[in-house]
């Protein structure tokens, strides 16, 4: 799972009102190369929940992130290669997502985040 | 400018279609793509006099000739697009046809640098290697100074016939024998179909999609570089496969655990059906269930297409959470014991295709960009009523092609192709729940549970109408064939 699933995701837990973001629990993930598209990080940019991504940055020991952005800093090359970087090279392989209302924990194994709900949660 | 577009004769109902779409994508409707306007323009099209509308010979006008080669070169279902030299009923009338095409139009093409190929090809008739060259050197009156070079040469001429005859081959009836000569603008690189053939796939399901279709569906949803393609019924992957292909990236959801996650093994699984090809892997697989998305409430607007073939009961059905019957003795509502939650496997229950479409349409309206699309396969049971087909509608949708495949003489599959056209609301999301409602009421039985299944399956005597005759009558089906290619 790469950090850009995390930013999509929120925990649907039946009676959950704000199930985003997830804590990420990561025990395992690599890194592998991706092709830059810058066009892609352009457009994507505009959907993603900036400090969910820089947190779970820090949670798989990347703090290269800064806190705050907004789409001028897309023109800087460095900025667009950490982002690329921390949203499509990063895979989590082994670990969990958190609900941060319930602590419902949503494994994920072989880099598959697993989201089905038991019969009680919905 | 027009061209002579041929097609090869299979899929027809969708080879008009692949055009738009590829058209649309090279940008022969001049601007972005996006705005709403994309639902209603298309190309002018014409047909050969005497030609029927299945015939593989058509015309068509592109802005430019790059925009024709781009789009012949991309598509599966495009023979050839030709500029057209001439035309004719008969050998002395295409002469006549050429040498009145202008000069400044054919000359850069015959020059004694370049090297060049001339293909004889027909459609309903065979041409012998003996005439093939009889034919050939007929041509003498185009001053060809060129080299001929077979293999790589840097123009391609084609001379194509077609005979008359009525409609008794199974072919779509020609009134009138035409031949045609042009230069080759582009042609499908079909190739492709071999690569990707399922036989060759590591890891397959029962309901992979085959990898013609697959390119057809990733054409049809505009598959590109930079755009992101979800595909909530991913499975094996293999539509995910195609649109990676075209240099998408992809995203896919299941419900079922085994196929996303452990496939056959390490070696065999959905990702290394993208490592077989040498394609980018999935941006992300995840367990899902399309009846209860896990996406973040706010998060709209991110995909460009969502290419989808969803369960619908023949040959896999859908599942979706819930379905679980209280043990003896325990009072409602169910849960699930603490210490047995970590490695639960939820139950999940029967999944109507009504159900799934709709959740699949309030999903890609909300998720889908503006001028986004949404191309799903929908069965249709064939019978006297399915001529005129009802598809299911949503406000934020336009739909832009239907495309009949006939699977047996019981069902067929359209493959829908629709563009988001209606920014997401609340009161987008209440009026399609009455849409849905009213079109399940009035048009979907055999939509629900287990119908079209015992449709397509149930013995043909079951099938008998009052006046004895049975339902699907072999010998009256009309001699051309159309469709079943």
């Amino acid at each position: 799972m790469r950090l850009l699933t995390h930013n999509m995701l929120s925990s649907n837990v039946k009676g959950v009102v704000d199930g985003f973001p997830l804590r990420l629990e990561a025990e395992k993930w690599v890194e592998k190369e991706v092709e830059l598209n810058v066009d892609f990080l352009r457009h994507i940019f505009h959907k993603i929940e900036w400090k969910a991504l820089a947190g779970a940055a820090r949670a798989v020991g990347y703090g290269e992130l800064p806190d705050e952005a907004d789409a001028a800093m897309l023109d800087a090359e460095d900025f667009l290669r950490r982002f690329h970087h921390a949203l499509l090279e990063i895979h989590v392989e082994e670990g969990a997502l958190v609900c941060p209302d319930t602590g419902r924990r949503f494994p994920i194994n072989k880099g598959i985040p697993n989201m089905l709900l038991n019969e009680d949660e919905i | 400018m027009w061209f002579l577009c041929v097609f090869y004769h299979r899929l027809l109902d969708y080879r008009r279609p692949e055009v738009e779409s590829l058209a649309e994508l090279f940008g022969a409707f001049g601007g972005g793509v996006g705005e709403e306007s994309s639902s209603t323009r298309s190309l002018e099209w014409k047909l050969p006099d005497s030609h029927h509308l299945d015939s593989p010979f058509h015309f068509v006008s592109f802005p430019s000739e790059e925009i024709a080669r781009n789009v012949a070169n991309r598509s599966i279902l495009v023979k050839g697009l030709y500029e057209l030299w001439g035309q004719g009923s008969s050998y002395e009338e295409l002469e006549k046809a050429i040498k009145e095409f202008p000069d400044e139009r054919k000359l850069p093409y015959l020059l004694s640098e370049s090297s060049f190929r001339i293909t004889v090809d027909s459609f309903g008739k065979v041409i012998s290697f003996k005439e093939q060259n009889e034919r050939i050197q007929g041509l003498s009156y185009i001053p060809f100074k060129g080299r001929v070079d077979l293999r790589k040469p840097d123009h391609k001429f084609w001379l194509i016939e077609t005979d008359d005859y009525g409609s008794t081959n199974g072919l779509p009836p020609v009134v009138q024998r035409t031949v045609f000569f042009g230069r080759e603008v582009g042609a499908a690189d079909r190739k492709l179909l071999p690569t990707y053939q399922l036989k060759s796939r590591k890891y397959l399901g029962p309901t992979a999609m085959d990898a013609e279709i697959a390119f057809l569906m990733a054409n049809q949803g505009l598959a590109q570089p930079g755009k992101l393609v979800y595909d909530p019924f991913v499975g094996t992957g293999s539509i995910l496969v195609a649109a990676a292909h075209f240099g998408a990236l992809t995203m896919g959801a299941d419900i079922d655990i085994r196929v996303v996650r452990d496939g056959r093994g390490p070696n065999c699984n959905v990702w290394s059906n993208f490592e077989q090809y040498n394609l980018p892997m999935p941006i992300s697989l995840l367990r899902a269930d399309n009846n209860m998305p896990p996406w973040r409430p706010g998060l709209t607007e991110v995909f460009d297409a969502i290419i989808c073939d969803p369960p619908y009961g023949v040959r896999a059905g859908g599942r979706k959470s819930g379905g679980r019957k209280l043990l003896k003795g325990l009072v409602a509502p169910y849960s699930v014991p603490q210490e047995k939650r970590v490695d639960h496997i939820p139950s999940t229950a029967p999944y109507s295709l009504a159900e799934c479409v709709h959740d699949l349409f309030d999903l890609s309206a909300k998720m889908l960009m503006i001028g986004g699309r949404l191309v799903f396969f929908y069965p249709v049971v064939r019978d006297e009523n399915s001529i005129n087909v009802q598809f299911p509608e949503h406000p934020c949708f336009t739909l832009i092609a239907s495309c009949e495949q006939i699977l047996s003489l019981r069902y067929s599959r359209y493959l829908l192709t629709m563009v988001k056209t209606g920014v997401y609301t609340e009161e987008i999301k209440e009026s399609a729940m009455k849409m849905h409602l009213d079109f399940k009421e009035n048009h979907l039985k055999w939509l629900e549970d287990g119908n079209l299944h015992s449709a397509v399956f149930s013995p043909a005597d079951s099938q008998e109408v009052p006046d004895g005759k049975p339902k699907f009558d072999r010998d009256s089906k009309p001699k051309y064939r159309g469709k079943y290619v």
